[in-house]
């Protein structure tokens, strides 16, 4: 059984490979990107040496490793979960003998690894070429952050298979999704880290998941956070991972009830 | 005026389908406008670290992303046709398309009207509105004027940029990439260019003009700056006119070489 569920890494892995030269782009359309924050902050910092505990170099840094993270943990597990709702697929896969979600789950793992491999490494090597980025020499940071990375595409891949089935409730969940992407962007820290937030929004993030995404690992690799903080991180992230789970379980569960599948 | 009239039948059948899915027309409006305010919490958030950004203050950055929320939403209206040639090239709807009297440009952008998008311009102006109180500006009624013409000249820059790379599917079917690339320039032009380096600065003025859509026009409005960028506003409608001229050029180019998708 777990062979048959490799091989779902290992096909989507492949399938991701042949369609590689989209992605080259992809590595210029986060450089851009990245570009323009690095721009609009180094003019925010100005002459001041230190805003919310992050030095400008800090702050390049910061951005760098977050944008490129978002490039490894991305997925469209949401598009594909309410794709396969609203053409009726999901039903043939429900009555196979494996679990859908733990199918998805791998698919997206199968994304993850490819994107880490061809686009988030090859990519934070190019940025480290245009913008002054400081790379910690610390392996042990280094080592800590990959293993972090590996929960924030996980939280990440969770908070999309929630809002994919969400297409069970609803008939179009399209506005759903464009609204969870936008809004997981910020809360993630991506384009600006929780610290800078206005004190009232930075204490209700401390209560959600999204920090744990990009904004806590991102803060340690920059040294903002000490190293001797991350098992609180490790924490947060666990933490987070066995909630949401449950959401998930309830939304399967009640979905199998309400099946429906529009024409056919 | 035939043409207006077939905007005005093309926009009543737009109207007849999306009635029928009246919640999805306001979750698109509202999920266009989250991306527009994320982006305007970010300038707010950072005010909150400097009060000026490459010597612009708060309210005058928020003034210039009002106001490129106006020509944003008038072009994305009309120049909705992010699959152009995966749907009218790959696909060989340009056949149907070259049987009808009508231009082919312009049928295209009608047949992918997208009106949500209109609702960005109006709070866009309203944004603009909000900041008036705190802009020590004298408005007169040139000033309007002046502000419907720029509002056009940067609808056409977009426009004649966008024209030009939904083009290239003339002469290539294979997808370039190169439109997502060019879209996510576009959000250098919102912000005061000074603060980018020389060549940055070049594209954005003189060969992607994304400067022409946000900061120049916005600044003609505005106290004069350290680089009197405000001296560029009025060549606006010049630039969207050169622009969206050479795009209906190559456009017209593509369409002569189009040979159809064969079947």
């Amino acid at each position: 059984m777990i062979s048959a569920y490799i091989d779902f890494i290992r096909m989507r892995f492949l399938m991701m490979l042949a369609y590689r030269v989209n992605y080259y782009s992809g590595i210029l359309i986060y450089a851009i990107n990245i570009g323009a924050y690095y721009f609009l902050w180094k003019a925010v910092y100005g002459s001041q040496e230190l805003i919310a505990g992050f030095t400008l170099g800090q702050m390049t840094t910061y951005l760098a490793v977050s944008w490129m993270a978002r490039a490894f943990y991305f997925n469209n597990l949401d598009r594909d979960i309410a794709n396969e709702i609203r053409d009726g697929s999901v039903a043939i896969q429900m009555i196979r003998p494996y679990n859908y979600l733990v199918v998805k789950m791998m698919q997206g793992l199968g994304e993850g690894l490819f994107r880490f491999m061809l686009f988030m490494i090859p990519g934070l090597a190019i940025v480290c070429l245009i913008f002054p980025v400081e790379l910690p020499s610390d392996g042990r940071i280094w080592g800590i952050y990959l293993t972090m990375l590996i929960f924030s595409f996980l939280i990440n891949s969770q908070i999309n298979i929630i809002t994919g089935l969400i297409a069970f409730f609803v008939e179009n969940n399209a506005g759903f999704m464009r609204m969870k992407r936008v809004m997981v962007d910020l809360f993630a820290g991506v384009m600006v880290p929780i610290a800078f937030f206005p004190g009232w929004l930075e204490a209700i993030m401390q209560w959600l998941p999204f920090q744990a995404i990009t904004y806590l690992p991102s803060a340690l690799f920059t040294g903002r956070i000490p190293l001797g903080e991350a098992y609180s991180i490790y924490l947060i992230q666990i933490i987070w991972l066995v909630i949401l789970y449950i959401p998930i379980l309830f939304m399967w569960k009640a979905a199998k009830k309400r099946m429906f599948v529009q024409g056919g | 005026m035939r043409l207006l009239m077939l905007f005005w039948e093309y926009f009543k059948n737009y109207a007849k389908s999306k009635l029928a899915y009246r919640a999805d027309f306001w979750v698109e409006v509202f999920s266009d406008l989250l991306q527009q305010g994320i982006n305007l919490v970010i300038i707010l958030i950072m005010f909150q670290h400097t009060t000026l950004l490459g010597g612009w203050s708060q309210p005058e950055v928020i003034f210039v992303y009002g106001f490129f929320m106006v020509p944003f939403g008038i072009f994305s209206m009309f120049f909705n046709m992010w699959n152009f040639g995966e749907r009218y090239i790959v696909k060989g709807e340009m056949d149907r398309i070259l049987t009808r009297p009508a231009h082919s440009l312009f049928q295209v952008m009608l047949e992918n009207l997208d009106p949500p998008s209109f609702v960005g311009s109006i709070i866009g102006m309203l944004v603009m509105a909000s900041c008036l109180p705190y802009l020590d500006l004298k408005l007169t009624l040139l000033d309007g004027i002046v502000f419907i013409v720029l509002v056009l000249g940067a609808v056409l820059v977009y426009g004649g940029i966008y024209t030009m790379l939904s083009a290239i599917s003339f002469f290539s079917d294979s997808p370039t990439g190169i439109v997502p690339l060019i879209y996510n320039v576009q959000s250098y032009g919102r912000y005061p260019i000074n603060i980018y380096n020389k060549i940055i600065r070049f594209v954005l003025t003189w060969v992607v003009p994304f400067a022409f859509v946000g900061i120049i026009p916005a600044s003609y409005f505005l106290e004069e700056k350290a680089d009197n960028i405000a001296s560029l506003a009025l060549l606006t409608p010049v630039m969207g006119l050169i622009f969206f001229g050479l795009s209906i050029v190559i456009w017209n180019i593509g369409i002569r070489k189009y040979r159809g998708a064969g079947s």
